[in-house]
């Protein structure tokens, strides 16, 4: 049996097991059943990453099972096995593995474990589907599957109004994206008479100066489908547009937000575009709006996180904002970094994501960063691997040293960008390092709100519930403890001199199944990108075909002018003086910067007002349209002229032809002669 | 297998049933009705395994004249057969969820349900046009006696109004029916799908048969007796209409309207459109803001016929293949969620979504049967309600793609109100102290979701198994449609190709990119 097999259908099986099993079987049995599974999928897929690392492995196919045939239309399920497969089986299965040890600790005192344990390795399967798909449908598939999983875990704790809500929100503005998806493959299908990745890629170059009509527009083939197909990716990984979801989504627990939107499900996209990306090759513009729509979310998402309070939602608006830095790479042309950034990005977010958990765990569930402080001293290994994590996605390095992952891995998305040297390019250029600056600021204001400075623990309600149940093992009531997305301003607003009470409150260093992943994770932080970054960017017998690789631009790259080169660690010098100076060094800039600039401060805080829009301009029209459709349409219109109206017309003509049978014989008499002239008449005409 | 006349034969055991529960008390009319469609359902097993595919388009045949021309002609194709499993394979769930619901005069509702199960066989069936006719319009009645005797408090307004909407279609059909049996001289289905009528003709006739066909359906905008319908009708009433009946328009245009007038249904084919994307945007909306989950579920099977109608009109593999799972699909899938109303219905006896919520605390196996069959109606991959969606939009596509566009917003709008509606029944807190003392599922419920579920998974993983006995009757009709088929919108035009990669650098180095490939 071939290992991919059991790597993908491992998870499937666990899940099963898990899931029908549920209270059956009990926490333990599910819990060891998904995480032995996981271990195991994880534990195969490094030798085939490592196969194709050294260059001894070739791509290949594993048949699985016949789908569909429908006239010329035909697709199977079939496991695919190359490059880039082998690159996302070693990020999935390692990240999934970790977080499932991870859970082991973080949810211990959920009810509901054995589900929680199916949905993740549910959602791994369906992942695993998605990254081993030959042809677009099964992606589709595995595209839908990692979107119900993502749907179940976000609404985990349904008992939460804004739980259900955040599910819901995710699946239906992902399916926005899908609805580009499906699209895409269908044009991909009309073209080219194939759903099979291979034969598309093969035929893409031919059409590409093709012409086709869609919705009435007269467009260039590719161009279209492309840029059908990347709508899809803007869904699925939250780009400018329909992002809207990611943030609320950290209504999951932690341990899924590092593992769906962190590591491995929101990068789909990313995948998708470069999985396809001989065939984006033949569509300029597509990528010209792909570079576009990438640097603009990565700078956007990137503001916002600047100033969210809530621990998860900036580490959110992060991933966002790096997962616009992939975009912009593959729009460039770049595609290896973009992989590249996808590979350390799920080492060094996941470990963010968790280290996160692990304060939250620390600090009695609370989530708001007004409420931490000086937490260094007392959960010193989750401060470590945090800091990791931190040096990692802020590009921490020296040019030809050594450095963090994301210093490898950005610098060359940045570098490829200008290298490109076009406008789309330059714009990506200019966007990516402002984000960078951004983006080093945000994550070190996270450091410095969280570990140092003094401890603001006592205004937090959940700290004192903690103090007040006696810490850590009060009844958890009917609720297991929960967490919230952040909802901005429900709590009151500590001055930071006021006060500087741990209200009693001792936080706990999380248990060894939490830190043994934050301490793996760390390592891959640390290193994954100076270990892999000559095979990721540099070396086209690595990919072996598996994406587009532009020889040129890597040339190009490498000889982009110094400045270039250390702009990304300059903007990130920026970034820790500027947050230094505002959280450590004189606390009072970040108020006094509000109260000047209210206005610009309240757009971003407000997410540049994204869901006020699309609540009004798409949902509440929608509920008025329905209502109006129903009342006004159907019963008001179509019932009232229809049925009943006949109902009316029928009743009516009853009454008024008993009034013409009223018995009397002049009446019949009269009635007579006027038909008797009326047929005359009829008759002489 | 030779001689045995089965199809009569699976007509003959619920006729016979039907019989036998009138006689009966109203515990042996349940076990009666209970024994007689299972021995059709395996009998329906027996057809289905001697169904040779690849073989003759029409099998099982059987032929007796009887007066006039008129002749007990039966015979099935693939699509024939499919459908007819859909209908024996939904009886005996549709008995076991009036179990313990209906408790006044059982053996009448029993032998209802089971005299309409012949009919609907028959209808499938019928070979020739006057039969089909017969089966087709008798199988209102039992379906008018359902709702008007065992229904809910406004029955008697909901079934008039389902009775006129499906008769009122029907005449004109009928009509129509007579001219062309004199036009053509036989009363012969298969001969009559071979048949050339006059192209000034078929317009006239399309448009009596779409009178009928449309409101079967439904259409918008015939579609307003549905959810009175539904809503109206008790449980397994609820599963058969939208299982069953509601397939009987979607037949209709596949086996009749299509292969007999191809010329006007591609003329035609623009109404069909623009009625299946009204449908589609309208229908979803209204189901959005419902506040009965009948009603929900009713106005989603609206806009879920309106893919089934663009498939068809589609004229191409795809969309016939797509239409016809949608058909089994939805058949499978909304008759599953009637039967989740139900089973809560039954606990507390409302069907409003705001007297339940929390249910996933107290009954998680009933949430997660719920959520399977939610998430194929959404048209998840992996469920049969992705396969047929995926094929039937995937055939519209190819005829036209702003109709494509406008019917795939159904995905959006699908998951919508569906994950809207799971939310408020199956997610939040419990709100009501008698919703939450609802025990879950019990093994009567268990016996009638899990088949579904596993039909609904069978259909998604490996649709195979059902695209096969079809595919050789869907080539013959292609073929036929073929020549009308209207030309696609999207006029491919080649050109001349890029030579070079869009991200391609220009170098400022003349001497460099003339050097080529070489230079590196």
């Amino acid at each position: 049996m071939h290992p991919i097999l059991i790597i993908v259908f491992a998870p499937l099986v666990a899940a099963l097991v898990a899931g029908l099993g549920n209270r059956m079987i009990g926490n333990v049995a599910a819990k060891s059943v998904t995480t032995g599974a996981l271990f195991l999928a994880a534990g195969l897929s490094w030798p085939i990453f490592l196969g194709f690392l050294g260059g001894t492995a070739t791509p290949e196919v594993v048949p699985v099972l016949k789908w569909v045939q429908s006239g010329t239309l035909t697709f199977d399920w079939a496991l695919r096995v190359d490059t880039m497969t082998a690159i996302m089986l070693v990020v999935i299965n390692s990240v999934s593995a970790l977080v499932h040890l991870y859970s082991w600790g973080y949810m211990e005192e959920d009810p509901d474990q054995p589900r929680f344990f199916a949905y993740l390795s549910l959602f791994t399967f369906a992942m695993l589907m998605l990254v081993t798909a030959d042809n677009l449908v099964q992606m589709f598939f595995g595209w839908e599957g990692v979107g119900l999983a993502s749907y179940l875990l976000i609404g985990f704790w349904f008992r939460k109004p804004s739980a259900g809500a955040a599910a819901i929100k995710a699946f239906v503005v992902n399916r926005v994206g899908d609805l580009g998806f499906m699209l895409g493959i269908f044009g991909t299908y009309l073209v080219f008479q194939t759903t099979s990745i291979p034969e598309i890629l093969a035929a893409a170059p031919g059409m590409s100066g093709s012409t086709i009509t869609f919705v009435g527009l007269r467009l260039y083939t590719m161009d279209i489908l492309c840029i059908l197909l990347f709508i899809g990716a803007m869904g699925k990984s939250a780009q400018l547009g329909l992002h809207t979801w990611l943030p609320d989504a950290m209504e999951g627990p932690t341990p899924v937000s590092a593992l769906i939107h962190a590591a491995t499900m929101v990068t789909a996209g990313v995948f998708m575009v470069c999985r396809l990306s001989p065939m984006f090759e033949t569509a300029p513009t597509a990528l010209t709006l792909v570079t576009i729509v990438g640097a603009a979310t990565c700078f956007f998402a990137a503001t916002i996180g600047t100033t969210q309070w809530d621990i998860k939602r900036v580490i959110a608006y992060s991933t966002c904002s790096q997962l616009g830095y992939m975009f912009f790479a593959a729009g460039v042309g770049a595609y290896g970094a973009a992989m590249f950034h996808l590979f350390t990005h799920a080492f060094f977010k996941a470990l963010l994501f968790l280290g996160a958990g692990s304060v939250i765990h620390a600090m009695h569930h609370e989530q708001d960063m007004r409420y931490y402080g000086g937490l260094r001293k007392h959960i010193p290994l989750t401060f470590w691997a945090m800091m990791a994590g931190t040096l990692a996605i802020t590009g921490v390095g020296i040019l030809g040293v050594f450095g963090f992952a994301g210093f490898y891995s950005k610098d060359a998305i940045l570098e490829a960008a200008y290298a490109r040297h076009n406008g789309a390019g330059q714009f990506a250029f200019w966007a990516g390092a402002i984000a960078a600056l951004l983006t080093s600021f945000y994550s070190w204001r996270l450091m410095f709100l969280t570990f140092w400075g003094r401890p603001r623990w006592a205004l937090s309600e959940h700290i004192q519930h903690a103090v007040h149940d006696g810490h850590h093992d009060g009844d958890h009531h009917n609720a297991p403890k929960q967490e919230h997305a952040g909802h901005e301003a429900h709590h009151s607003v500590p001055s930071p001199h006021e006060d500087d009470g741990t209200a009693g409150y001792h936080p706990h260093e999380s248990p060894v199944s939490m830190l043994l992943p934050l301490g793996i994770l760390s390592i891959g932080a640390v290193l994954a990108g100076f270990v892999f970054h000559h095979q990721f960017i540099d070396d086209a017998a690595f990919w072996n075909g598996s994406i587009f690789y532009n020889e040129d631009l890597i040339h190009a790259m490498h000889g982009v002018p110094l400045w270039v080169k250390l702009t990304a660690t300059v903007v990130m010098l920026i970034g820790l003086a500027g947050a230094y100076l505002a959280y450590i060094a004189k606390p009072g800039i970040p108020a006094a910067f509000v109260a000047r600039f209210g206005a610009l401060h309240n757009f971003v805080f407000r997410k540049w007002y994204f869901d006020e829009l699309y609540d009004a301009i798409f949902v509440k029209p929608a509920f008025a349209l329905g209502r109006a459709f129903w009342k006004i349409g159907d019963i008001g219109t179509i019932d009232r002229f229809g049925p009943n109206g006949i109902a009316w017309v029928v009743e009516r003509s009853s009454v008024a032809a008993k009034s013409i049978q009223s018995g009397y014989v002049y009446t019949y008499a009269l009635i007579m002669l006027l038909g008797l002239v009326a047929a005359v008449t009829y008759v002489l005409l | 297998m030779e001689g045995l006349p089965i199809l009569s034969l699976m007509m003959c055991v619920p006729l016979a049933g039907a019989a036998a529960c009138l006689f009966s008390g109203a515990n042996a009319a349940r076990w009666i009705a209970l024994g007689a469609t299972l021995v059709t359902f395996a009998l329906g097993v027996v057809l289905w395994a001697n169904y040779e595919i690849g073989g003759p388009q029409w099998q099982f045949t059987e032929r007796a004249a009887m007066f006039a021309g008129f002749s007990w002609a039966l015979g099935i194709d693939g699509i024939a057969l499919l459908l007819i499993m859909l209908s024996v394979f939904l009886m005996p769930i549709c008995i076991l969820a009036s179990w313990d619901a209906i408790h006044k005069r059982v053996g009448e509702y029993m032998a209802a349900f089971l005299f309409m199960e012949v009919l609907m066989i028959g209808t499938f069936a019928a070979q020739d046009l006057f039969l089909f006719y017969v089966f087709f319009e008798a199988g209102l009645i039992p379906m008018y006696l359902i709702i008007g005797v065992w229904g809910g408090d406004n029955r008697i307004y909901a079934s008039y109004k389902f009775f006129l909407y499906t008769l009122l279609g029907s005449v004109l059909m009928l009509i129509a029916m007579f001219w062309m049996v004199a036009e053509a001289g036989t009363s012969d289905i298969p001969t009559l799908m071979q048949y050339g009528f006059p192209a000034s003709a078929q317009t006239w006739l399309w448009l009596a048969f779409f009178a009928s066909f449309a409101v079967k359906v439904p259409m918008w905008p015939l579609h307003t007796w549905l959810p009175d319908a539904h809503v109206q009708a008790p449980t397994a009433g609820s599963v058969i209409l939208a299982g069953v009946l509601l397939k009987l328009g979607g037949y209709g245009f596949i086996r009749f309207s299509l292969p007999m007038f191809p010329e006007a249904s591609a003329q035609l084919a623009w109404l069909v459109w623009l009625l299946s994307m009204v449908a589609v945007v309208y229908t979803s909306l209204v189901a959005l803001v419902q506040a009965d989950m009948k009603k929900l579920i009713a106005y989603s099977s609206v806009a879920h016929m309106a893919i089934v109608t663009v498939g068809l009109f589609a004229f191409n593999v795809q969309g016939l293949e797509g239409a016809m799972i949608v058909m089994l699909s939805h058949g499978l899938v909304s008759g599953a969620l009637f039967l989740c109303v139900g089973v809560i219905y039954d606990r507390l006896h409302t069907r409003e979504i705001a007297r339940y919520g929390g249910l996933a605390i107290n009954m998680p196996y009933y949430a997660l049967f719920f959520l399977l069959f939610t998430m194929a109606s959404i048209g998840l991959p992996g469920t049969s309600g992705f396969v047929g969606e995926f094929l039937s939009l995937a055939g519209i596509y190819q005829a036209s793609s702003t109709v494509a566009l406008v019917s795939t917003t159904g995905i959006i709008l699908g998951a919508a109100y569906m994950l809207y509606l799971y939310r408020r029944v199956a997610f939040g807190g419990q709100t009501h102290a008698d919703a939450a003392a609802m025990p879950d599922i019990g093994p009567r419920e268990w016996i009638m979701m899990a088949p579904i579920a596993a039909a609904v998974l069978w259909m998604g993983v490996y649709p195979e198994s059902f695209l096969a006995p079809m595919r050789g009757d869907i080539a013959v009709l292609d073929a036929r449609l073929a020549a009308a088929a209207p030309a696609s919108d999207a006029r491919l035009a080649p050109g001349t190709p890029r030579a070079e990669a869009a991200n391609a650098l220009h170098h400022h180095n003349a001497e460099h990119s003339a050097a080529g490939e070489g230079a590196h």
